[in-house]
């Protein structure tokens, strides 16, 4: 029982880290049609910016509030090199979807480099707070705290953004750019802020999963958002092309999946059982789990 | 007949529906029109919208060959035409929605003259250009309030009364979600879109396509009413509704307008009507 327990929590963490980064991930495509291959590396500058803030920000730190700044620093600037890249590269290659996806996979290898270039491609150990050091006991289980952190923060942003999406005129427009676009600008709105906000929002998302992964996992290293972005993709496909709470259910179904046929069948196994549940979905389902936005 | 058949111009005209148009703003300084409806708005004559020479290429396939066509403001300009001969895309062309070269110029209420094309389309839709589609387009995972909503223009003064008044039904099931409602009850809403915000010109695009003959009627009576208040260019298959709500016609043929003119007139002519778009109306205007 315990060990369930604890597979389920930390399932439920990691599945935090994949919805963080697949809401964005597919509010962006929804929205905008754009598979964004660079979202792994808003996640990477998310993450080496809390860790940059923890040790070089005046007033941050590596434990209470001053770690709290150190993680809105990293989560600003993903948002900022998030805006960035819409405004600057993506936003002239609307309806060129090739090329889109050219220059995307060429930023998540570009940015990668940078920062292996700038502080190297050895893992870094991550700031983390005391308290997401110590364990909570849980039905008889220690588990570490640092998963409800993951767990909480993804439900504040899931609740967050289905209140944005559902209350705000930014919202409105989201969801009916997502249904079709081209009748949202013969209104008379101009789409284009939409995307450069859905952008930005993924960017942050994107951060804060990075800087949750760096607690999480205990160090950060270039290559980090990569490797969450494909899972990433994974739980986008099967959530639903454009839902979020297609993306929130099925971040939760692969981590729990990854997490207990990693500990019952054997290390390794927990990934190819995520792609034979992309499999069954697709067949069963081939829209995902839902092919609306929630 | 009023009207002028493009394979009758003189060579070197420029534009026969422009010399036509030209004829009638010297006719209209003198005396209207009588056979016409008599139009309420101010300014009523003046050129609303003028296309020159415009021409749509997609995928290869030349759509528009070279579109002139004037509306002017007032009442209801009818769109007409077989299927595929570009009526659709000579709408999408005036608000950007398709790539085009040429002329589209819009003349405002101020009098001043701006030129449409190379802009985009929510910029041109905010001088105050409606646009219901062919096929509705209503987002169906909104409910009909949030339908409206999302139309409110914030250039515009939003009509909700009015538009409940003319559409009750929509009161009834604004929070539905318009993708659950009829065919007619959608394109209701499409209308409603239009006549949320005050806008210069309607481009509404077969509102009667799969209708019921009873929301027909009612379509054709709210298109009537909006035509009092606001210039509409219609594209229309159903020459009943054309024949009871159009001051005058312009007939598209291989993305060329091949005639301009009156349309009551037009749909008087039975042999022209047949020539032109391949039905007979024996004069009651039927399609």
């Amino acid at each position: 029982m315990n060990t369930v327990v604890l597979l389920a929590v930390t399932g439920l963490g990691l599945a935090a880290l994949y919805f963080l980064v697949a809401s964005g991930l597919s509010l962006i495509f929804g929205l905008m049609g754009v598979l964004n291959f660079a979202h792994g590396a808003f996640l990477t500058v998310g993450a080496y910016g809390t860790w940059w803030a923890a040790e070089n920000l005046p007033g941050a730190g590596a434990s209470g509030w001053g770690f709290v700044l150190a993680v809105v620093f990293g989560v600003a600037v993903g948002t900022l090199v998030a805006a960035l890249i819409e405004l600057l590269l993506i936003r002239p290659l609307y309806e060129r979807h090739i090329e889109q996806v050219l220059v995307t996979v060429g930023l998540s290898l570009a940015m990668v480099a940078l920062v292996r270039a700038v502080w190297g491609a050895d893992p870094r150990p991550f700031p983390r707070p005391d308290w997401t050091r110590r364990t909570t006991s849980l039905l008889g289980a220690n588990v570490p705290n640092d998963r409800f952190l993951l767990i909480g923060s993804a439900v504040v942003v899931l609740v967050a953004v289905l209140a944005f999406l559902r209350f705000t005129r930014f919202g409105l427009i989201i969801r009916a750019g997502v249904e079709n676009r081209t009748m949202v600008t013969a209104l008379g709105i101009d789409v284009r802020k939409a995307f450069t906000l859905v952008f930005a929002l993924g960017g942050a998302f994107a951060a804060l999963a990075g800087a949750l992964g760096g607690i999480y996992l205990g160090s950060i290293s270039p290559g980090q958002g990569t490797s969450l972005l494909i899972f990433a993709f994974i739980v986008v496909v099967i959530g639903g092309m454009s839902s979020i709470t297609g993306a929130a259910v099925a971040a939760v179904l692969v981590g729990l999946v990854q997490q207990f046929a990693n500990y019952y069948a054997a290390s390794g196994v927990g990934d190819l059982s995520v792609v034979l549940l992309l499999a069954v979905v697709l067949l069963a389902r081939p829209g995902g789990l839902t092919a609306r936005l929630a | 007949m009023s009207g002028t058949p493009r394979g009758s111009e003189p060579e070197g005209a420029v534009s026969g529906q422009g010399r036509e148009h030209r004829s009638e703003e010297r006719a209209r300084s003198g005396a209207p029109r009588g056979s016409e409806p008599e139009r309420a708005v101010h300014g009523a004559g003046a050129p609303l919208l003028r296309m020159s020479d415009v021409h749509v290429r997609l995928s290869g396939s030349h759509i528009l060959q070279g579109v002139d066509l004037t509306v002017r403001r007032g009442g209801v300009t009818a769109l007409l035409g077989r299927n595929g001969a570009g009526k659709t895309t000579t709408v999408k062309a005036v608000l950007g929605l398709v790539p085009s070269t040429g002329v589209v110029e819009f003349t405002g209420e101020d009098g001043r003259t701006q030129r449409l094309s190379g802009r985009r389309t929510h910029e041109i839709v905010r001088r105050g250009i409606g646009y219901a589609p062919e096929d509705r387009e209503v987002f169906g995972g909104l409910t009909v309030e949030e339908n409206l909503a999302l139309a409110e223009r914030p250039d515009s003064a939003h009509h909700h009364d009015r538009v409940y008044e003319l559409f009750p039904e929509l009161k009834k099931r604004s929070r539905q979600l318009a993708g659950t409602l009829s065919g007619g009850q959608q394109q209701m809403v499409a209308i409603a879109r239009l006549l949320l915000n005050d806008n210069q010109l309607l481009l509404i695009d077969e509102p009667t396509k799969g209708l019921a003959p009873l929301l027909v009627a009612e379509v054709a009576d709210v298109l009537a009413r909006a035509a009092e208040e606001v210039t509409i260019l219609l594209v229309e298959q159903n020459l009943s509704v054309v024949h009871r709500m159009a001051v005058e016609a312009a007939v598209v043929e291989q993305g060329r307008v091949v005639w301009t003119g009156s349309a009551p007139e037009l749909l008087a002519d039975a042999d022209r009507t047949r020539e032109l778009l391949g039905v007979a109306t024996s004069g009651s205007a039927h399609a």
